[in-house]
């Protein structure tokens, strides 16, 4: 029992450090989750695509900051489509993420060059020492062999926190603000002059430009680009967002503390999941599964207590007024 | 103010459904005019005011508001010249808002919404004054959720939002429909005052005869998408309940006024 705790203890800060990096693209589930209202199932395809386009750009040369920001670019044009099929087009918008995440399935592989893996080669240092974020920094952190300010836990939490300053400077302009009232209230949004096919684009472009940054971060973190390193994404960023309310909730109220509790939340998903991992025996073929349930009990919890108990299902029923 | 011609809108044409909703409606308002609306049941009240705000295309005819053609603008483009409050109080404010974000959302309305601060310190001054006006003890509660509000408190507030900035025509969706009699006296009383404070053009329905004859200068009554009376100066005042029923009798050729009407 001893190794297997010391195993897991071992683990942690990786856990930490890929809790972290996913909880960027929750962050980018978040504003069209809980913001705007929209399931937004372009998030499994865009985050492969950040990754993709961030591996094949410093395979060719690029600098990591820029082949960061194309990375985040693509993400948005991902956005855009979805944004439109949904506005223009009148596409549901579970439907609408469904068909763009369906073509970027064609259009990651084109990136990649018909490949479905692709890895950055940090066995040589030159590669290694321009990363941003390495797995191998956990450990050589660890050892002592590079700065602390090297581990991903303290590059990626800076990270997480300029990214929430800036959302939390964002959604206070009057920009901002209207995507939040389009979430909100679409009649009130419109009635007040808003246009919400706009407010609606714009905030699938920021989500899903998160979430491509996330991929860019990830594919850099594991040194290499998987065509399937999107499968359930936003299964997990669900996790992440529901766990983060459940724990934080009832703590953090302001909007940028909201933004904190999402990340926060993916770091407990993925030291549970690593508990999971270094304590049994689990096949982790079987941890899809583990997540699906846990996203789908956490789920149903207002539901079942909006039937069970009265007072909760009136709150439920105000704080909806869209329904 | 307010120039509608020949408006005609259809619902589900062509199916069994089919129901004309508005059926060559003409009417004009003049600056400062304060319309009321009465009707049964589907007599085309709701949908003409929605198709003044343009939450659906119209069939044909056209609507102009100041001079301006909007029978094709968008429902947010057309908000630049129009307030509303809707019956249903959940729908005119963001629930999951702040009372202040709500009101600094209204004061943006028909404007472009870019990357300056949402709500300025001199704003939250300056809806704390309008909210004492309002008496109902919002003043301090600035950063409370709309969603805490009650019906009556929400209603005052989007029509505070509605006027926020002065509207060139302000629609009222039987705005009180939804309030107990007291609160729904309250929420006119306060609608009757920032209406004559600010010299606006208005359509209001009402289910309430009552109300529909003691407030403002003009009344129309419709009937299966058409406006069947309108009274308006003098003989307005003098009119009475009973007057306008048999008046509805006899342009819609039924008796069933009796029943539709002197339910509200």
């Amino acid at each position: 029992m001893l190794e297997l705790l010391q195993s897991f203890a071992g683990a942690v800060p990786g856990a930490v450090s890929q809790g972290l990096i996913w909880g960027i693209m929750a962050i980018g589930v978040y504003i069209t989750y809980k913001i705007l209202d929209v399931a937004d199932l372009t998030v499994d395809g865009s985050i492969c695509t950040g990754g993709a386009v961030f591996v094949v750009l410093f395979g060719a040369g690029v600098p990591v900051p820029v082949a960061m920001l194309a990375a985040f670019g693509v993400g948005m044009l991902a956005g855009l489509v979805t944004g439109l099929l949904h506005t223009a087009c009148g596409i549901p918008a579970i439907l609408a993420g469904i068909l763009t995440q369906l073509g970027l399935w064609s259009v990651n592989l084109a990136i990649m060059s018909t490949k479905s893996n692709i890895a950055i080669n940090i066995l040589d240092p030159k590669n290694l020492d321009k990363m941003l974020v390495s797995l191998r920094f956990v450990q050589e952190v660890g050892d002592g062999r590079r700065p602390f300010w090297q581990h991903p836990i303290f590059v990626v939490g800076l990270f997480t926190v300029a990214i929430i300053f800036l959302l939390y400077w964002f959604f206070g302009t009057e920009l901002g603000s209207s995507l939040r009232a389009t979430g909100a209230n679409g009649n009130m949004a419109r009635a007040q002059g808003i246009n919400t096919n706009v407010t609606k684009v714009l905030g699938l472009m920021l989500s899903n430009g998160l979430v491509a940054l996330c991929g860019a971060l990830l594919s850099q973190y594991q040194s290499f680009a998987d065509i399937n390193m999107g499968k359930g994404a936003i299964v997990i960023g669900l996790a992440a967002v529901i766990i983060g309310e459940v724990v934080f909730g009832k703590l953090f109220r302001n909007f940028g503390l909201k933004l904190l509790a999402v990340s926060l939340g993916a770091i407990i998903y993925y030291v549970v999941i690593q508990a999971v991992v270094s304590l049994s025996n689990i096949n982790t073929n079987y941890l899809k599964l583990i997540t699906a349930a846990i996203v789908a009990v956490f789920l149903a919890i207002p539901y079942w207590k909006g039937r069970y108990f009265g007072h909760h299902a009136k709150k439920e029923k105000e704080a909806a007024p869209d329904a | 103010m307010l120039e509608i011609k020949n408006l005609r809108k259809v619902f589900g044409a062509g199916t069994v459904n089919e129901k004309v909703a508005l059926d060559g409606v003409d009417l004009t308002l003049e600056d400062g005019d304060f319309v009321t609306v009465i009707g049964g049941n589907g007599a085309g009240k709701s949908t003409l005011l929605n198709a003044v705000a343009g939450v659906w295309p119209v069939d044909s005819g056209s609507i102009s508001i100041d001079g301006v053609d909007v029978t094709h603008l968008p429902e947010h483009k057309r908000a630049k010249y129009i307030g509303r409050v809707f019956q249903d109080p959940m729908m005119g404010t963001a629930a999951t808002m702040q009372i202040e974000e709500n009101l600094a959302l209204a004061a943006r309305r028909g404007r472009a919404r870019g990357l300056k601060p949402g709500i300025t310190k001199a704003e939250r001054e300056q809806y704390s004054e309008m909210l004492k006006i309002l008496d109902l003890g919002l003043e301090d509660r600035l950063t409370g959720k709309v969603g805490l509000l009650s019906g009556g408190q929400r209603q005052a507030l989007t029509l505070l939002m509605a006027t926020l900035r002065k509207p060139k025509l302000l629609l009222l969706d039987e705005h009180t429909a939804a309030l107990d009699p007291k609160t729904a006296q309250k929420v006119l009383d306060a609608t009757e005052r920032v209406v004559q404070r600010d010299h606006l053009t208005t359509l209001m329905i009402t289910h309430n005869m009552r109300d529909a004859i003691a407030h403002g200068n003009r009344l129309i009554m419709m009937y299966e998408g058409r406006i069947v009376i309108s009274v308006s100066g003098e003989e307005k005042k003098k009119l009475t309940v009973e007057q306008l029923l048999r008046e509805f009798s006899r342009a819609s050729g039924s008796d069933e006024a009796d029943d539709k009407l002197l339910l509200g």
